[in-house]
């Protein structure tokens, strides 16, 4: 009983977890990674396709005459225009603007939507819904999910899907069969690249893995872990609850706190939407004060920073995997912000960094320093703010 | 030769008695602690009441033990080890069972059994509560100020107080304004709905003090349990090696390698005052002893009404003391068993052994219990808090055998027609048949057992109404009320006499924190100067 829960395909992830590295993910264990190193399993992200067991993502079903009304009331995007078969990214936030965790709403049909999340968010969701005609379930356990990312995923998908996934628009979702299973496919995922995720009943995890893993030998498909998922969506320009950013309702004290707009997510705040939603105000109110803070890409000058090494009669030690550590950002000598997740890119052979800088520092271009330890000693390697994402392929929205 | 003449004499050898010793003789002072009893430890004692079987008589966990008073009494150097306890079962009237553990997930997936809402709000709530007990924690180390005095101490210590409630959010202050006022009941109705998790954390809120968790002003109380600490993390609550009585043993050797004399089996009969100053005790065997300091770490009612005359005190504050209230509401009973119980609710799980089972399946079934409690009787249905210290510390028991502590309220000190044997008998039995509901192999498992009534701690450990707090932890009792409006300083009307147990500021518990603030208060008024 003092177990953490095992997603439905473990009896499969288990056995070809080569590290035994796993890591605790919302009350679940998932692998760390399935090899030793690193590497083939974020070249099969960016190369092939990497199968990932997503199952610990919280999972609603709000569904009801005022299931839209409860959605719109508290996610920052504008789900009257919420197509059937489509998915909406969104952040949502607590009354003061700032994010309380962020997700996808799908519509699934006339007044059916499924909500993802990173955190348990049915008790939020249930006091927003007072008067509401709405049910909302939570499927976290019911529904098992595999996210299926990396350029050679929509051939292997057509291999075993009855429908041909070819005409699934980005952010778009369809009702499938995979091996005759029901399934739900997304064109959606957390890599950046082109993907997809596949929502299952639980029953059907293993035969759906199973066929898949087949289908996709001939193509490097690979079981891929979340280790190498963090590398790629660090790329992505993605940033993760509790690493980048902390949620409303945990956070301690007000800095902690992050609005939308602070987090670069001004396209999801449809502040042209029409009525209330929760953190209107405080959104309308930073939108025309400006944000104090912005979170931003960075980029290592690596020459500079071999150098740094170089000193040391050193070359450059950076880890081959993302690290969730802050790293102080400054200008001069002075602090100006903090990466909160950096990480070697093996594809574009860089040094990269979700920061979080404070205004003016956050303007594209301002030339920062980034704190790393060269042989136990601290010093600053030059960087630049820089656009997100870091890569973006042209086959990631084709 | 033992002198008669020291710098500060204290008046009980508790816990607070010891660390107050422990602090004066760290200062340099001449210090003697006069225990009545055998032992010392007051309610912080371990026992071998039955051989080989040790009970912690009393008090049984901890977690408000100042951590600053294990650093600066160097206590673990003389001891002191405070062992996890890391998980509370409830087994339920339906057969099933509510666990917490001291893990995040498994405690979230475990409510979520019985309330998807309920594993979320639990998260929410815990947040809410360790805010509010950062927020106000800093209080237990100050020196309530006396908000009528214009003194600039006085002053000051409001500022310190106001800047605290300014550094709260909006929203934390409603919400420990609201907690103030609020029964635990409602408040936890306003979070849960699942009854086995409302009735087990309302228990925190009623423990010491003689209201049901449906009285006002018992969800204070259960944030002031939620101040505990170990570690610097909030909320652990600990079991420390040995039992209670290790931590009494722990301070009583600092003290004493730090130069503090203890003497045992020496009752103190009265504080002699001499033109209007305490400057000394007399012991009923007859001797005097003489210091420029006389702490008392007995309760209030003992410190004030019976240790001192009354024509040494003004009439304002011997009304106060007469009132304050002492009603004791609970009791203990400690077992010897040759096995675990074995709750039928309960998974195949040691772990849960090596933490707390509650018996509170609701808020209900505790708040009839002190309905019986409020007519004079002990509750034919009580909430029931134990522990298995063997579990724990294998040293507390034989090899293969167990003890097990259980703390019982409702039993009121004010049974009708007062405590006797066989109250005592069929109160022990009481408790053992509600066990048994839950457990039924928990009476063929039996070793020997002893039963501690109200009227026993009274009788034993000294404390009148046999309160577990000196008094209890009413919102009217407490902070610059603690142990009376103008006396919250650990200082007395009467010169050189000073109030150092659990009924001055903060309070009870087995917190160390009056000893250790009202020996700093000695030391800042120089009496030995003079």
């Amino acid at each position: 009983m003092l177990q953490l829960r095992h997603t439905p395909f473990h009896e499969r992830t288990s056995k070809l977890c080569q590290p035994q590295n796993w890591r605790r993910w919302a009350g679940y264990l998932v692998a760390g990674s399935y090899e030793l190193t690193l590497d083939r399993e974020y070249w099969a992200i960016r190369n092939a396709a990497a199968l990932i067991d997503v199952t610990p993502l919280m999972k609603y079903i709000i569904t009801g005459k005022d299931a839209a009304r409860l959605l719109d009331r508290v996610v920052t995007r504008d789900i009257g225009k919420l197509k059937i078969g489509q998915v909406y990214y969104t952040g949502w936030c607590d009354d003061e603007g700032k994010m309380i965790d962020d997700g996808t709403v799908s519509r699934l049909d006339e007044s059916t939507y499924r909500l993802t999340s990173a955190d348990p968010n049915l008790r939020w969701l249930s006091m927003n819904a007072v008067g509401l005609e709405v049910r909302i379930t939570e499927v976290t356990d019911n529904v098992a999910a595999l996210s299926f990312q990396g350029p050679n995923s929509r051939l292997i998908l057509n291999r075993v899907a009855d429908n041909p996934v070819d005409g699934l628009k980005y952010f778009r979702l369809m009702q499938n069969k995979v091996d005759g299973i029901p399934v739900t496919i997304s064109r959606t995922g957390y890599t950046g690249d082109l993907g997809f995720e596949i929502w299952m009943e639980a029953k059907d995890a293993l035969p759906i893995w199973d066929v898949l893993m087949e289908a996709g030998a001939d193509y490097g498909i690979a079981p891929v872990g979340i280790l190498a998922m963090d590398m790629a969506r660090v790329e992505a320009g993605l940033f993760m609850i509790e690493v980048d950013y902390t949620s409303a309702s945990h956070a301690w004290i007000e800095p902690q706190k992050s609005s939308p707009f602070e987090l670069g997510l001004d396209w999801t705040v449809a502040l042209d939407k029409p009525g209330y939603f929760v953190g209107r105000r405080a959104l309308e109110h930073e939108k025309k004060e400006g944000s104090a803070w912005k979170m931003v890409g960075l980029e290592v000058d690596w020459v500079e920073m071999e150098k740094l090494y170089a000193e040391a009669g050193l070359p450059p030690q950076i880890p081959g995997m993302a690290v969730r550590a802050s790293l102080p950002v400054l200008v001069g000598n002075v602090q100006i912000g903090y990466a909160s997740t950096s990480s070697w890119s093996p594809l574009l052979k860089k040094y990269i960094a979700l920061a979080h800088l404070q205004k003016p520092y956050y303007e594209i271009g301002t030339d920062v320093r980034l704190e790393i330890t060269v042989e136990h000693h601290r010093q600053h390697a030059p960087a630049r703010v820089v656009k997100l994402p870091f890569y973006e392929p042209e086959w990631k929205k084709k | 030769m033992t002198s008669n003449q020291y710098d500060a004499i204290i008046i009980g050898g508790g816990h607070n008695g010891l660390v107050a010793a422990a602090y004066l003789a760290r200062a340099g002072r001449k210090v003697v602690v006069l225990e009545r009893r055998h032992i010392v430890g007051g309610a912080t004692i371990t026992e071998e009441i039955i051989p080989g079987f040790k009970f912690t008589e009393f008090s049984y966990v901890v977690s408000l033990l100042r951590p600053e008073i294990i650093r600066d009494l160097e206590l673990p150097k003389h001891g002191l080890k405070i062992l996890p306890l890391p998980s509370t079962v409830t087994p339920m009237e339906n057969g099933d069972y509510l666990a917490a553990w001291d893990d995040h997930d498994l405690t979230r997936r475990e409510i979520y059994r019985h309330s998807p809402k309920d594993a979320e709000a639990y998260d929410e709530y815990a947040r809410v509560m360790a805010r509010m007990a950062k927020a106000i924690k800093p209080i237990l180390s100050i020196i309530p100020p006396d908000p009528s005095s214009l003194h600039p101490k006085d002053l000051f210590g409001l500022l310190k107080l106001g800047k605290l409630a300014y550094e709260m959010s909006e929203k934390d202050l409603y919400g420990l304004a609201k907690l103030m006022t609020q029964s635990a009941g409602d408040m936890l109705d306003e979070w849960f709905e699942t009854d086995a998790l409302k009735g087990t954390k309302s228990a925190s809120g009623i423990i010491g003090t003689f209201l049901g968790p449906r009285s006002p002003g018992t969800a204070y109380v259960l944030l002031h349990h939620y101040m505990g600490e170990i570690d610097g993390a909030f909320r652990a609550w600990g079991f420390s090696k040995g039992g209670t009585g290790g931590i009494a043993e722990a301070i009583a050797s600092s003290a004493r390698a730090l130069g503090a004399e203890i003497r045992v089996n020496s009752t103190v009969k009265q504080v002699i005052v001499k033109n209007g100053r305490a400057v000394g005790v007399a012991l009923e065997n007859g001797d005097e002893i003489y210091a420029k300091a006389v702490l008392s770490s007995a309760d209030p009612i003992v410190t004030f009404l019976k240790l001192v005359e009354s024509k040494h005190l003004p009439d304002d504050l011997i009304r106060s003391i007469q009132s304050f209230r002492t009603r004791g509401s609970s009791g203990k009973v400690n077992i010897a068993l040759s096995e675990l119980p074995q709750f039928t609710a309960l998974p195949d799980e040691p772990a849960l052994y090596r933490g707390a089972a509650s018996i509170s399946p609701s808020i209900d079934y505790i708040e009839r219990a002190y309905d019986d409690a409020k007519y004079g009787r002990f509750a034919k249905e009580p909430y029931i808090d134990m522990i298995f210290p063997s579990m724990i510390d294998p040293d507390m028991a034989p090899p293969g055998t167990h003890v097990m502590s259980c703390f019982v309220q409702y039993a009121p000190y004010d049974i009708e027609g007062g405590w006797d044997d066989a109250k005592r008998e069929a109160f022990g039995e009481t408790v053992i048949s509600t066990i048994e509901k839950y457990a039924p192999n928990i009476r063929r498992a039996i070793i020997g057992k002893q039963v501690i009534t109200p009227k026993d701690i009274e009788n034993i450990a000294g404390i009148t109404g046999g309160n577990i707090f000196h008094g209890e932890l009413l919102l009217h009792q407490l902070f610059f009320f603690r142990p009376a409006p103008q006396w919250s300083n650990f200082r007395t009307p009467l010169r050189g006499y000073y109030l150092a147990g659990s009924g001055a500021h903060p309070g009870g518990g087995i917190m160390g924190a009056p000893g250790m603030l009202a020996a700093k208060e000695v030391l800042k008024d120089g009496m030995w100067k003079a």
